[in-house]
């Protein structure tokens, strides 16, 4: 027995339009300074006065929010006491908006108690609608929320299905003036949720052709997407629709190894971007998985138009197929080439394997490597080498 | 012959193979916590196992007749059918959870701190040659 669960979606050119609606009275916008500036925030809120809504704005959600911006934003919400929560920006709107939301319904538990095992009983006081402004993360489509304990200097990966958004917008109005670095960044980690949620041990039916199809169409879009920008809106709401696809994978099967090196790394050399970073793994990863004969390469390889006859020829030609679209698009294959400083990356190499190690994503991978293995995966990975092992 | 499921030998018989296992030890070096782990065989006559977890070893593990008689930090919970797929590593114990075939009671985050631990003690399982009743 397995579940799958997404929100409802409103998607492509105008669909932001949606907002006009809406059926409630009182709207709380979750969101960053950035985004305020860029004036989506008005632009969402004129849509919902249309609607009759009174609005209420927090927008102090910094990257990697915290427990602390949470409980900030949850008394905000029981002061203001809305009934439709809005969550507008990248991931970390969105994730503070669900955590904020769970806390304003439920002001007796503690944030680190979400998890997809208790009963919340959500839903009594609002409803919770994402609209994602870069073409990435995919958090408008799932459950998952990442936060940062900033007192114990951890991350926190909670989620309870509950916490599905009961609405999701992607309009690609938001990431069409994206900067090109952003777009790769972003637009690339699309790609690892998509590979990563279709060979990992949950992958299920259900989400199968999601991944398939979200792999084809990064191949497809993302390079005009950074090469054109706003001059290709096709290719922007492709690729505002791929991130979606892929985030619908993401609780209804998981991310793997990939995401659990991406991680780890990521927590050490916190200036290089979860999507930039994750992906320097991702080649890696189908390799290792690759040679271990556990792989699901085939499917992938075939959806993208890679002309692999087995198992084994398609997780070599597919690694080499992201490392081509990473260099097409001006990512870094590598961590010296991501500018890592080799002493370092020595220094922090055992604790990133330690953090591998206990990673939940780790045993999502369909061949789990030991410590001389995550050790080797990391050093191959500085310099960009094929695995061999 | 195999070693009947439920019964204070196969309990015995798993207390040796973590006690045996290398990546078991490693995985849940930093963890302690007892448990119950309770089959509900269907018949009103639940089954308690328990199993005392520190540090990568078994401390104690017994067939327990009297739920009274230990106090465990978690117990684990769930039809006879559903401990058979898990035990046969056919399902996995975190989506037993998530989809509420098996129910805990306890700090669910602790657990979560240790997925490999839990992903070993499941290997360890699958090394009993077990006897499931007809
Ligand atoms: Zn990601």
């Amino acid at each position: 027995m397995w579940f799958f669960k997404v929100p409802e979606f409103y998607f492509g050119e105008d669909a932001l339009s949606q907002l006009t609606l809406l059926n409630g009275k009182r709207a709380f916008i979750v969101t960053d300074p950035g985004i305020v500036q860029l004036g989506f925030v008005d632009k969402v809120r004129e849509l919902l006065e249309t609607a009759a809504f009174q609005i209420a704005v927090f927008a102090e959600v910094e990257p990697n929010p915290s427990l602390q911006t949470v409980r900030r934003g949850a008394q905000a919400m029981l002061d203001f006491q809305p009934d439709w929560i809005i969550g507008l920006g990248g991931g970390s709107s969105m994730d503070a908006a669900k955590a904020m939301w769970i806390l304003y319904e439920r002001p007796d538990i503690q944030p680190d108690a979400i998890n997809p095992f208790d009963e919340l009983g959500l839903r009594q006081k609002a409803r919770l609608l994402c609209i994602p402004t870069t073409a990435g993360t995919g958090s408008e489509a799932n459950y998952g929320i990442v936060l940062t304990d900033t007192e114990e200097k951890r991350k926190l990966t909670l989620g309870t299905r509950e916490a599905t958004p009961d609405m999701a917008i992607v309009d690609p109005f938001f990431t069409a003036h994206l900067p090109r670095q952003i777009t790769a960044d972003t637009g690339i980690d699309v790609l690892t949720h998509a590979i990563e949620a279709y060979t990992c041990n949950w992958a299920n039916d259900f989400t199968d052709g999601l991944c398939l199809q979200a792999a084809r169409m990064v191949f497809t879009y993302l390079p005009r997407a950074v090469a054109s920008g706003a001059a290709d809106m096709e290719a922007r709401e492709k690729m505002a629709n791929a991130a979606t696809i892929a985030g619908m994978t993401l609780g209804n099967s998981q991310v793997a190894l990939a995401h659990a090196l991406g991680h780890s790394a990521g927590a050490i050399f916190k200036e290089i971007p979860h999507g930039r970073i994750t992906a320097i793994f991702l080649p890696l990863t189908i390799e290792y998985i690759g040679n271990g004969n556990n792989g699901r390469y085939l499917d992938i390889a075939r959806a993208i138009g890679i002309p692999a006859e087995d198992e084994a020829t398609a997780a070599t030609l597919l690694a080499q197929a992201v490392r081509n679209l990473l260099r097409e698009i001006g990512q870094p294959t590598n961590l010296h080439e991501a500018g890592v400083d080799k002493q370092a990356f020595e220094d922090a190499l055992p604790l990133m394997c330690e953090h591998v190690e206990v990673d939940a994503n780790t045993i999502m991978s369909p061949r789990i490597p030991d410590m001389t293995e995550i050790e080797q995966l990391f050093r191959y990975a500085y310099h960009g080498q094929t695995v061999d092992f | 012959m195999g070693i009947p499921f439920g019964t204070d030998e196969w309990i015995q018989a798993l207390h040796n193979e973590l006690n045996n296992s290398d990546a078991y030890r490693k995985a849940a070096e930093k963890w302690e916590g007892d448990f119950y782990f309770v089959v509900d065989n269907g018949d009103g006559n639940p089954t308690y196992l328990y199993l005392d977890l520190w540090h990568g070893q078994s401390r104690e593990a017994c067939f327990v007749q009297d739920p009274s008689e230990k106090s465990p930090e978690f117990i684990l919970s769930g039809p006879l059918d559903t401990w058979r797929k898990i035990v046969e590593k056919k399902l996995d114990p975190i989506r037993a959870l998530m989809t509420r075939q098996l129910k805990l009671k306890g700090n669910m985050m602790k657990i979560m701190k240790v997925p490999k631990a839990a992903t070993e003690l499941v290997e360890c399982c699958t090394r009993i040659d077990t006897e499931w009743p007809e």
